[in-house]
């Protein structure tokens, strides 16, 4: 990773923490709603997996906002998703858990654990069809790995060589239920090694994220079929506004706090790049404003008009491949 | 005391009688349930009794039958009405069909509660109700529990009945609050007089009856009549007697459902009465009911998108008029 690299994901992640923290106050004040699921704690992971994997499209989950703006989805489009604002990437319509923008080969935003996975495959089997082999990320959680949505993808994106990027962010929790509870072992790459080659990555170092996502992208573009990359990774927040963090002990939350992505960029960006302290509070300030113009948009953006209720069911004006 | 409190104490009361009574779910043991309906039980009954699964919703409905066919009598938790489609192969395939495919030689003591509904601004994914699917499936029995006595009389004769049920809750009631009377049984399959009067008869269930019940008083006020408001509770079977009487004494019928209007549950009940009591009707019956799209995030969208209390006021008056009620 060059200095160049290493400066844009920095940024991004720092701007991405105060994004989900101006997202978690608008919510306590009330200008967001619904189900709101913050990435504090994995915004290495998101962002450096995003950035690596420049090409190609990709699948997310409901714990998304970081990855969209990653993609190049602006912030004050996202918050004013958050906001159920007009001017929102999803028109108000979908909310936090449901950013789409295939203008940046971004699928969501699902929230059906599990469930986009099967969508991915179905996506890197018409990549390969168009003979583009850059592939499809999918990107899912520890807790995705159960159902049974994820176990058939791996089996059909092996059986069919299909150009797809598992990528599992294991946090260890759904919810408030530890992974070793509801599966045998705690690193789920076990369930894709019968099928593909299965990568491990600590998730709160951005610049191995990095380098292990280029290489597994590298591996699809070669045609040999569907690759697993397993980060371990820690949500510092509770699982979503709903729920109060009360099943994590405090030396537990201590020792996550103290493998911070941040602090670790941070370093890399002062020790192996030689950047001051300047120079990085300099990004501080301007991911702060970014973020302060963002909620500001959002704020002043108007509301769906009320027919927007009826719109998008279908194609508008009913166009028809036979027309 | 609230719904939430009325389901677990149904809960515990069963589990104390009955060793045999084991529920299972995403986050309902150590976590106490995401609704908080199983809390304190993983304390007093262990992980035994209290089983968390994995996020496998097949597998949950699908090993609750298995667990029936072994002799126990499972209470399978499905943490949001649109992750239970990833459990409907099991539902209508086997929880609903293998009594009658063995000749009754295998019986499913089963429940399956079923938590749905219109929340708050959950989006598209998380807001959906399902009654409708579940009542065309012959060997279900479907409740719908809008009331905290009914709450804990039906899931508590729910779990020790030898049929499998879906016992469906709505998500904005778990906070509501009741008197449960432990002395007076009821029967579970009864529609419930919310409210008596003679002009129109008005049919809902789950959280809408709340919303007619609001909405009652302006439409009295507008129009000078006086409504009767009927819980159905029991959604199959329709207890078809209680519905008649009402609507013999006031010749009107509205039906007032949450769900999606095309295919919605309440058709049922309004081609039930042109079928049966059509010459008791003196108006064409009006449908209120969800719309036909998706539930969408903004919260004012979201609002347009299914009954409130002004709007079932705002309708009920406009057809009285229309109708000359
Ligand atoms: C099919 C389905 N079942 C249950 C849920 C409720 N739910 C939402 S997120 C979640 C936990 C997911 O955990 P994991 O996959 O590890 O992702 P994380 O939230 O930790 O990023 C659950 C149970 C759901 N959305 N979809
Ligand atoms: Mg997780």
């Amino acid at each position: 990773m060059d200095k160049l690299a290493a400066e844009e994901i920095y940024y991004e992640m720092i701007r991405g923490r105060a994004f989900e923290y101006a997202a978690k106050e608008h919510y306590m004040q009330g200008d967001i709603s619904g189900f709101l699921h913050l990435d504090i704690g994995q915004e290495g992971l998101s962002v450096a997996a995003i950035k690596a994997f420049e090409k190609g499209d990709v699948f997310s989950t409901y714990r998304e906002h970081i990855m969209a703006m990653a993609r190049g989805i602006s912030p004050k489009a996202v918050m004013a998703e958050l906001f159920g604002k007009a001017a929102g990437v999803s028109e108000g319509k979908g909310g936090s858990m449901h950013l789409f923008d295939p203008s940046h080969f971004f699928y969501g935003g699902d929230a059906i654990v599990g469930g986009h996975i099967p969508n991915a495959v179905g996506c890197a089997y018409a990549r390969k069809y168009q003979n583009n082999f850059d592939g499809v990320m999918v990107v899912f959680g520890d807790g995705a790995t159960n159902g049974g949505a994820f176990f058939e993808s791996l089996n059909i994106a092996a059986a069919q060589k299909l150009p797809l990027l598992f990528l599992c962010e294991n946090n260890r929790y759904a919810i408030g239920t530890e992974i070793t509870r509801v599966a045998p072992f705690e690193k789920q790459s076990h369930k894709a090694e019968p099928y593909m080659p299965a990568l491990e990555v600590d998730g709160m170092d951005a610049v191995a994220v990095y380098k292990v996502i280029k290489d597994a992208q590298a591996y699809i573009q070669k045609g040999h079929g569907p690759i697993f990359v397993e980060a371990m990774t820690c949500r510092y927040e509770g699982h979503s506004m709903s729920d109060a963090n009360r099943y994590r002990s405090a030396q537990e939350m201590a020792l996550c706090k103290a493998r911070d992505p941040i602090e670790r960029m941070k370093r890399v960006l002062t020790e192996r790049f030689g950047m001051d302290e300047d120079a990085i509070g300099a990004l501080e300030a301007k991911a702060q404003q970014e973020v302060d113009e963002a909620v500001a948009f959002a704020a002043q953006a108007s509301e769906p008009a009320p027919e927007a209720l009826y719109t998008h069911i279908f194609v508008e004006g009913g166009s028809h491949a036979l027309s | 005391m609230l719904y939430r409190e009325a389901l677990n104490k149904a809960l515990d009361e069963t589990m104390d009688l009955d060793e045999n009574i084991v529920v299972l779910g995403e986050d309902v043991g150590l976590y106490g349930g995401s609704y908080r309906v199983t809390e304190g039980l993983y304390a007093k009954y262990g992980e035994k009794r209290l089983i968390d699964t994995p996020i496998a919703e097949l597998s949950i409905v699908g090993n609750a039958v298995g667990m029936a066919i072994g002799g126990l009598r499972p209470v399978a938790e499905i943490m949001t009405a649109n992750f239970a489609l990833l459990a409907f192969d099991q539902i209508v395939n086997h929880m609903a069909k293998l009594h009658y495919m063995s000749a009754g030689k295998i019986t499913l003591p089963m429940v399956v509660r079923f938590p749905q509904g219109v929340s708050k601004q959950l989006a598209a994914q998380h807001s959906e109700s399902y009654e409708q699917m579940l009542c065309a499936v012959p060997g279900l029995r479907v409740l719908a529990a809008s009331d905290v006595n009914y709450a804990y009389h039906a899931l508590k004769h729910a779990i020790m009945s030898d049929d499998p049920f879906l016992f469906i809750e709505h998500e904005l009631l778990y906070n509501k609050k009741g008197e449960v009377d432990t002395e007076t049984p009821i029967d579970p399959f009864k529609a419930r007089i919310v409210k008596e009067g003679k002009d129109v008869t008005i049919v809902s269930y789950l959280k809408m009856v709340d919303d007619v019940m609001a909405a009652v008083p302006k439409i009295e006020e507008a129009l000078g009549c006086s409504c009767e408001v009927i819980d159905l509770c029991s959604l199959n079977p329709v207890d078809y007697e209680t519905l008649k009487k009402s609507i013999e004494k006031t010749s009107r019928l509205v039906m007032v459902e949450e769900d999606h209007k095309t295919g919605g549950y309440g058709a049922q009940i309004v081609s039930w009465a042109a079928e049966e009591i059509f010459y008791a009707l003196d108006a064409p019956p009006l449908r209120i009911a969800g719309k036909d799209t998706p539930i969408p995030y903004n919260r004012t969208l979201e609002l347009a998108s299914i009954p409130t209390p002004d709007s079932i006021a705002e309708e009920i008056v406009t057809w009285s008029r229309k109708n000359n009620v």
